[in-house]
């Protein structure tokens, strides 16, 4: 029985392999120039449909503009693109297929997405024995730029978020520079990996900066009174607290240190980065300093974010939030790489984004290091007037 | 000595919340020897009760004077409440009648679970936060804050355990009470209605379970899942007050709330639970029935 569908499978396998083989890889010649295809694996059904919308219309955006410019210019010709928009669900098992889909099928020079790294993680394992680059917009998981079997790096996974770890690490710089801190206290969840995951990595960097870290109290997951770890952080009078929870904790707790008359900055993560946290923290939160990869505040945005949120509102009558902004990135970066090596080809433009290079795009400045993480700029964001507002350094230097 | 004066008052305050709810526990179990493990969810839904009775009351200041609307919450949330508890005993108890402990047990477990599902459902996994019903003033005295609110909170909390203990101790339902929990076969032969007293149980225990819940949603958060933890940490303040005996539950919560506050206050917060529980567990080695359980004890 278990071997019922051998000759089937086997079959199957080899019509793929052929099809893969004889299919070009990338671009095809047609009567008016080459076509360059790329896929989007996206999350447009399932329990994130919200992310999966985002990431198309930033995808369609980023795509749209360069076809109506007429074309990507690569060696001296222009090349349309052409963009498969395929559906994971949010499921892993699905994200798989449809990339081998992508690839086998559709013959595509890269893939963007898909963004939650549950699903990302899977399709990277497609990609890298395909061997066809794939840029996650979205996912912060390491396993998604590391191989699972051998603990070595992949070659064709690339991201366009920041790693945790590295976040943690410049959110120490920025505390310590910004609000000129010596002391700082943390409050963390000792029950939640993130949570504790954060809290090490910033007490770490902080003290590497010479900074000292005056109390750091760790709560259990589904505590709602934290009165007596904010009381003895009162007692160490830091200059900043560090609140590396998600939102609907940092909230309560901001209420509480208020009600404790505490007068520190406080700091919290891109977790707190949601509007419920404005509804329930109200004016607790006033003030509160954040961080996330984009924000769409045109006041503060550079001419290149600026243009992006304006395309954006004009094409869909809404905000560009990070998956967008992240996705429309991806994009930016895949022809960015594919104009350095001036042709259509996976393993070509593969080398490509593994080359140390940066690129400028509506989230800030992604410099890639030869590996799949690459360094990002952020976003600082300050909570005023009951909005989410970017906040401009004035002391700190990335 | 401020910082041990703020400790104290956190101490009480989280101390409270787990007395309000753990006499609930430990009345239903002196007259029917049931762990009523549905009782952390009847303390969620009555929260969210008070959510809606809240922001409804709110909008009617205009029509109604703003000092009523505290008084008001607390007495139809209380009363809902009440409804609520007795509801479940006579459809989900009641129908027992004398099968095991152990069915009673997985039915209230059920109940509990239904009843987080329901409010999931219907209104969703966001957290909420009742809006202030009082002017909240922080107030500092000698580096000691407190609020107006936390005042109310501890005044209005005091004065219900004080009601409670009236009624079980000085009234005449109380006395049945007390009777059903000393010899369920002969209360009933001196014309004592015990399953009208099983159900005024069921109501007070909710009802002043209904005054925490209000509180911890004004102070805190409510959320479908809130009922769990704090329904086990009242349990365990039950068990440590001595099961069945009231004035145990309020003792056994404002110690539990103390060890809390005061493990996290004076060591380290990363191993709060361990040391806290450790203490706890060396208590009941040396006085296995709790601070006030007697095995002769007059139970509730």
């Amino acid at each position: 029985m278990k071997y019922r569908y051998l000759l089937l499978r086997v079959l199957i396998s080899l019509y793929l392999i052929v099809f893969a083989c004889v299919v070009p890889s990338g671009g095809t010649p047609t009567a008016t120039g080459t076509v360059i295809k790329i896929g989007l694996n996206a999350e447009l059904t399932g329990s994130i449909p919200k992310v999966g919308k985002s990431c198309k219309q930033g995808a369609e955006l980023a795509v749209k503009e360069v076809n109506d410019a007429g074309g990507l210019e690569v060696a001296g010709q222009k090349c349309k693109i052409q963009l498969f928009v395929e559906d994971n669900e949010d499921k892993a098992d699905v994200s798989a297929s449809v990339t081998q889909k992508l690839i086998a099928q559709r013959g595509v020079l890269a893939i963007v997405g898909p963004n939650a790294s549950r699903n990302a993680i899977p399709a990277s394992e497609i990609a890298e024995s395909a061997k066809v680059p794939l840029i996650g917009p979205w996912p912060t998981n390491p396993k998604f730029t590391i191989d699972s079997k051998t603990g070595q790096p992949k070659k064709y996974a690339f991201r366009l978020m920041y790693l945790d770890s590295n976040q943690g690490i410049e959110n120490a710089k920025f505390v310590k520079e910004e609000f000129n801190a010596s002391k700082v206290a943390v409050l963390y969840d000792i029950g939640s990996e993130y949570n504790k995951g954060m809290a090490d990595v910033f007490k770490k960097a902080f003290e590497e900066l010479g900074g000292s870290v005056v109390a750091f109290e760790a709560y259990s997951s589904g505590d709602k009174d934290f009165a007596s770890q904010l009381t003895k952080i009162k007692a160490a009078n830091p200059d900043v607290i560090f609140f590396p929870n998600y939102y609907n904790e940092v909230s309560l707790q901001l209420q509480q240190a208020h009600k404790l008359g505490i007068k520190a900055i406080f700091m919290t993560t891109d977790a707190s980065f949601s509007s419920e946290f404005l509804i329930l923290g109200g004016k607790d939160v006033e003030g509160a300093c954040l961080y996330s990869t984009f924000i769409a505040d045109v006041a503060s945005a550079s001419p290149i974010a600026k243009k992006f949120i304006e395309s954006y509102r004009a094409a869909y009558g809404e905000d560009p939030d990070d998956v967008a902004a992240l996705t429309y990135d991806s994009f930016g970066v895949l022809f960015q790489a594919i104009q350095m090596v001036g042709k259509i080809d996976s393993q070509a433009v593969r080398d490509a984004l593994a080359t140390p290079h940066s690129y400028e795009g509506a989230t800030g400045k992604t410099t890639f290091v030869g590996t799949g993480d690459p360094l990002k700029s952020i976003y600082w964001i300050q909570v005023k007037d009951g909005q989410f507002r970017a906040y401009i350094p004035k002391n700190y230097h990335p | 000595m401020s910082f041990f004066f703020q400790q104290l008052l956190n101490a009480l305050q989280v101390g409270t919340m787990y007395a309000l709810v753990s006499i609930g526990y430990t009345m239903v179990y002196g007259v029917l020897t049931m762990i009523n493990f549905a009782h952390g969810d009847i303390f969620m839904v009555s929260s969210y009760f008070a959510f809606f009775f809240s922001i409804f009351f709110l909008r009617m200041t205009s029509h109604f004077p703003s000092f009523l609307v505290f008084p008001t919450i607390v007495l139809v949330t209380v009363i809902l409440t009440s409804f609520l508890a007795i509801i479940i005993e006579r459809l989900a108890y009641k129908p027992l009648g004398s099968a095991s402990k152990f069915s009673a047990i997985i039915t209230a477990l059920s109940v509990g679970i239904l009843l987080e599902n329901l409010v999931l459902a219907l209104i969703g996994p966001e957290p909420h936060q009742i809006p202030p019903l009082i002017p909240d003033v922080v107030y500092n005295l000698q580096g000691v804050a407190f609020s107006s609110f936390q005042v109310l909170i501890l005044a209005v909390s005091f004065l219900c355990m004080y009601i409670l203990d009236f009624i079980v101790y000085r009234t005449k339902v109380g006395m049945a009470m007390r009777a059903i929990s000393f010899d369920k076969t002969v209360v009933p032969l001196m014309g004592v209605p015990v399953d009208r007293i099983i159900e005024v149980t069921f109501a007070l225990g909710a009802a002043i379970a209904a005054v925490g819940g209000i509180i911890f949603g004004s102070v805190y958060s409510l959320d479908p899942y809130m009922g769990i933890r704090i329904g086990w940490w009242a349990f365990i303040a039950a068990v440590l007050g001595g099961i069945g005996n009231v004035r145990g539950a309020m003792i056994g919560g404002l110690i539990l709330g103390g060890v809390e506050i005061f493990v996290v206050a004076y060591t380290t917060s990363a191993y709060r639970d361990f040391v806290a529980f450790a203490i706890l567990l060396l208590l009941l080695v040396f006085r296995p029935t709790g601070i006030l359980g007697k095995s002769q004890i007059k139970k509730v």
